[in-house]
């Protein structure tokens, strides 16, 4: 079986112009696999600086790993040329953050959905152009009517970004990266977001990498889950046993911090330690031991992965009484 | 004991060249020192809108038309324009949404925090303030959500989003308002920063005594902090409930659909979206705005508008379901 996605060992390392020395490990040393038979949904989750969004930008091509190589069916997406670039860049498609940003605010909705269709010569006539068009604003729970020949100012922002859900699903995508795609959307619509999500994946064979904060749509929508600190892998596994039975300190601290929608289940008493101010950047070792209640000497060396279950591994001295495992077997214990 | 906050009856239309927009359509709201209010809606229910019109911010073509809010006494809507630049901040206090972009990149946070409060107090009269003790004040501001003081020297692009959020907050309260309206205070932050600024606004809200309106549409979030929750929905108010009986025992069947779409532990993988969409606010549906969605819709819902029913549980509700029986 070929894989549709591969990264081997990737590392990103922003530099701060050229007179400056410092710089800033975004991902550090990531290995991760998509099989391209079974469609699936891989959370990446994490705060603000784990590194999400440098991932979506590398897998998208926008950016290029410092070291390392991510392939997309089997070739290298920096060399991909012609042709084969054109294919790259219609079967990966992205959703993004914020639906205030990625706008141009001279052109309608219709211009939006149009330009993919047409340079992808995906219809043949007018009526097949908005057919499709239709469909696809249908599907994501819009009404046609209210947002075709419209303007980007005069949508609100839940509309605007169930047009960006609907231009990726035009264009009938093999992977899909959604970097927060419902954080600034309605509960009521994420619930109709997120179905739309998983009926891409399972009916459409659409695999899609869901990057989050939001450990509980996360919980429900995808398969596997892949928790990242400051661009290192903290715990990865199962989705179900990751959030259930959360392992490592940092995940129990996200677990914990989670706001259920339940009164009985009060926000946990694990304390928020160290506060952001007081975070250094450049912790040796262990990136989460500034923060880590159960911090050991030994947390000045980076821990390997330990597996702890058939589906889960984490990266902490804590558990090192399990067996270690390979960066880059990462992928084989996560479920499709 | 006297409630903080009274909203009566409180409407605001926004003229389109399309026509009139009921935006908000006859709220009342009563508030004691000290509660937790959640508003949540869908998207163009009318929340933000009555944040702004408890401040009086509404911009044209929005125009507020009628009712009254009542803080701490006074009713800002017969105030005069400069009475209510003055009542701003040191009455009611509004934290927007994405507050964090709000703060002038080119501005020390501190000069920033000194400006709310010189804004306020008068040079000749003599409630007047000392440099220096409005700088303590401020420090202690930024003390009280967990900042360094040191934040009080630094500019904006130096902080995170959660400590920015926190300044915005800090800025809220130095003038020790009656009310906070705080609009998606953590809608951009992680999980982690989330608690964090929500236990922020939960600690000084208690110090001062203040009243809190938490506008937002994550119940999760609303289960954790709030007291009472409000349901908005095409402006007007579907249920008002505390937040436990929100939650176990929803008695509007928006309500009930909206508890029933929240995820949880137990049932992972199954969505329940509310069927339909958001009414569009320039042809509202006549009746109960929700009947097109409704699942117990009856005849009478389709023509006459529910009045408000209080049950003996305390659940207030617009809903014919219940106005029959009452």
């Amino acid at each position: 079986m070929s894989d549709l996605l591969e990264l081997k060992n990737v590392t990103k390392v922003y530099t701060r112009g050229l007179l400056s020395s410092a710089s800033t490990t975004a991902l550090s040393d990531i290995s991760l696999k998509l099989e391209s038979g079974q469609p699936t949904i891989m959370t990446v989750a994490g705060e603000s600086g784990s590194g999400k969004t440098t991932l979506a930008m590398l897998l998208l091509g926008f950016i290029q790993p410092t070291t390392g190589q991510i392939l997309y069916k089997g070739k290298d997406i920096n060399t991909l040329r012609g042709e084969e670039r054109m294919m790259f860049r219609r079967e990966v498609q992205a959703v993004f953050q914020d639906p205030f940003a990625v706008f141009n605010p001279f052109y309608t909705v219709d211009h939006l959905l149009t330009v993919p269709i047409q340079r992808f010569k995906l219809a043949k006539s007018k009526a097949e152009v908005n057919a499709i068009m239709v469909d696809a604003l249908t599907a994501v729970g819009l009404r046609p009517g209210d947002v075709l020949g419209r303007f980007p100012h005069q949508l609100s922002g839940g509309q605007r970004q169930r047009i960006n859900v609907a231009r990726a699903l035009v264009l009938r995508p093999k992977l899909l990266v959604a970097d927060e795609p419902v954080s600034m959307v309605d509960a009521s619509l994420r619930a109709n977001i997120l179905e739309t999500l998983r009926a891409l994946q399972r009916d459409y064979g659409v695999s899609i990498i869901y990057i989050t904060h939001d450990l509980t749509t996360a919980f429900h929508i995808a398969n596997s889950i892949v928790v990242l600190y400051r661009g290192m892998v903290m715990e990865a596994g199962d989705v179900d046993a990751v959030i259930k039975t959360p392992k490592h300190p940092y995940t129990r601290l996200l677990v914990d911090s989670i706001p259920w929608p339940d009164i009985n289940r009060r926000w946990g008493e694990t304390e928020i330690k160290a506060k952001e101010s007081e975070l250094s950047d450049h912790a040796v070792g262990c990136k989460f031991s500034s923060r880590c209640p159960f911090v050991m000497d030994k947390c000045k060396q980076i821990p390997p992965l330990f597996q702890l279950a058939k589906n889960q591994a984490a990266s902490c001295y804590l558990f090192d009484q399990h067996p270690s495992i390979a960066p880059e077997k990462l992928s084989e214990l996560l479920p499709v | 004991m006297t409630p903080v906050l009274q909203v009566r009856n409180l409407q605001v239309s926004y003229y389109t060249d399309a026509g009139r927009a009921r935006a908000l359509d006859g709220v009342d709201l009563t508030l004691e020192a000290g509660e937790k209010l959640g508003l949540v809606g869908e998207s163009g229910s009318g929340k933000s809108t009555m944040a702004l019109a408890m401040m009086r911010m509404i911009k044209p073509p929005g125009r507020i038309e009628g009712g009254q809010v009542i803080v701490d006494g006074t009713d800002l809507n017969i105030l005069s324009e400069q009475e209510m630049l003055k009542a701003r901040l040191s009455k009611i206090a509004y934290i927007p949404q994405g507050a964090m972009n709000s703060l002038n990149p080119v501005i020390r946070i501190g000069s920033q925090m000194m400006d709310a409060i010189k804004a306020h107090k008068d040079q000749s009269t003599t409630d007047w303030i000392s440099p220096a003790e409005m700088e303590k004040r401020c420090k202690l501001a930024l003390e009280s959500v967990d900042l360094n003081p040191s934040v009080f020297k630094m500019y904006a692009h130096e902080l995170s989003g959660g400590m920015k959020q926190r300044a915005c907050i800090a800025i809220s309260i130095l003038l020790r308002p009656k009310v906070i309206i705080a609009d998606e205070p953590t809608s951009a932050l992680d999980v982690v920063t989330q608690r964090q600024v929500m236990e922020t606004i939960d600690r000084v809200q208690e110090q001062i005594g203040a009243a809190v309106i938490l506008i937002g549409h994550d119940m999760g979030l609303m289960a954790q902090f709030v007291d009472k929750v409000a349901v908005m929905y095409a402006g007007r108010f579907m249920e008002l409930s505390s937040v436990r009986n929100m939650f176990t025992d929803p008695k509007h069947p928006y309500a009930q659909a909206l508890i029933k779409s929240l995820p949880n532990l137990e049932k992972r993988g199954v969505f329940n979206g509310i069927p339909g969409m958001a009414p569009a606010l320039l042809q509202l549906p006549g009746g109960c705005a929700f009947h097109p969605r409704c699942s117990q819709a009856m005849e009478i819902c389709h023509t006459k508008r529910p009045e408000p029913v209080t049950l003996s549980s305390g659940q207030i509700l617009e809903c014919h379901l219940y106005s029959e029986r009452a």
